[in-house]
């Protein structure tokens, strides 16, 4: 068995972490569990030290990249096998998570995704072509046919933890859209496994058409520019934090 | 004459103010560089006016001056980008040192724990990243 560690970067997250992380200690009571405060102002921090789990407290926000970046070096750090990213919001089910691992076997990055065939989970308008879009051609990058790439339920195996603890990126869209790019080019295999996802337990997430149109336009921004970038290899060496 | 003194003397005050910046170390030489040049272009440009003119012929501008203000702007987008690429560095690198400092506070708390400085969590004297004045 390997050893898994879950990833939850939260930011202000006090409200839902609760409930996320004693599923995921009933779910999974086998895997190492830490949260990265992402400089949260609420008691995000002293929510998660309550649940016993580890703790890391970045000093002020960087963004989802930056506190994903900690818990690669934390999982580096503390020999650990396998990453799963969980989101904090209480969005992706931790009951999914033996199956990420599970594909782990024949790929490297696992991506759970919302839109497989039968899944419940919809977008309309242009976030929706936008996702399509950065799908077919991140599909074409990683020789893989992948549906939903701007999931934040990922798993990574020993060579992507390498991998993303020292080039994890940190820009807007970058733990999504521009981390599968450097898999991919990397020579890491990326995959996908179909979850549903849930209602998030606080907040909504915005559909307005002018912040979904500016999506559009940053996540090709970023999908272009990581795509005109020279490939990085996989560090040989273990790198230790 | 009064134009061209003008030119001279901001020329020659841009050119001190540099110099004592750098000897005070509140500049440091690759950028004041840049600027140092600008003054000395300027005092070449003032003292020898008929090159300029010169240049401008050559390059197909019919007044000089607008090879002048060509060039200023020219100089100032190069500057606006150079720190835009260093801005971006240095929050590269502050952010690295926030994930460095989040993993050696975790350490210290494991080994407190373990020493026997502490019974569980957080002291409650402690202040937490929040409480401190954010940036």
């Amino acid at each position: 068995m390997p050893r898994v560690l879950v990833v939850l970067p939260a930011w202000n997250e006090a409200a839902s972490l609760p409930a996320v992380l004693a599923e995921v200690r009933s779910a999974l009571p086998d895997v190492g569990v830490v949260v990265v405060n992402d400089g949260s102002s609420d008691a995000t921090s002293a929510v998660a030290r309550s649940f016993g789990v580890d703790v890391l407290d970045l000093p002020f926000n960087v963004g989802v990249g930056g506190a994903m970046r900690a818990g690669f070096r934390y999982a580096l750090a503390y020999d650990y096998d396998v990453v799963v990213q969980v989101d904090a919001d209480g969005q992706h089910d931790p009951r999914d998570v033996p199956r990420l691992v599970a594909a782990l076997d024949g790929a490297d990055v696992v991506i759970g995704a919302r839109f497989t065939d039968g899944s419940a989970y919809r977008v309309r308008g242009p976030r929706r072509w936008a996702m399509r879009l950065l799908a077919a051609t991140l599909s074409r990058v990683s020789g893989e046919r992948l549906t939903d790439t701007t999931s934040g339920f990922k798993a990574s195996g020993p060579r992507a933890v390498r991998l993303f603890a020292v080039h994890y990126p940190a820009e807007y869209l970058g733990d999504t859209v521009e981390s599968l790019v450097i898999a991919a080019r990397a020579g890491l295999r990326v995959t996908q496994v179909g979850v549903e996802m849930r209602q998030r337990s606080a907040g909504q997430p915005s559909h307005r058409p002018w912040k979904a149109g500016v999506y559009l336009l940053r996540a090709f921004l970023a999908l272009l520019i990581a795509l005109t970038r020279r490939r990085i290899a996989v560090p040989a060496v273990e790198v230790t934090a | 004459m009064s134009g061209y003194l003008v030119a001279v003397l901001g020329a020659c005050l841009i050119l001190a103010f540099m110099i004592e910046l750098l000897r005070r170390r509140r500049l440091r030489e690759k950028y004041a560089a840049l600027w140092i040049v600008v003054s000395v272009v300027v005092l070449a440009a003032v003292a020898l006016p008929n090159v300029l003119t010169w240049l401008a012929d050559e390059l197909g501008v019919t007044v000089p001056l607008n090879l002048v203000f060509f060039g200023s702007l020219l100089l100032l987008l190069a500057v606006a980008i150079q720190l835009s690429a260093e801005v971006t560095s240095l929050e590269r690198e502050v952010q690295t040192l926030a994930e460095e400092a989040a993993l050696l506070r975790h350490r210290v708390e494991v080994l407190e724990t373990a020493a026997g400085m502490r019974t569980s969590g957080r002291d409650a004297d402690e202040v937490g990243p929040s409480e401190r004045s954010a940036s």
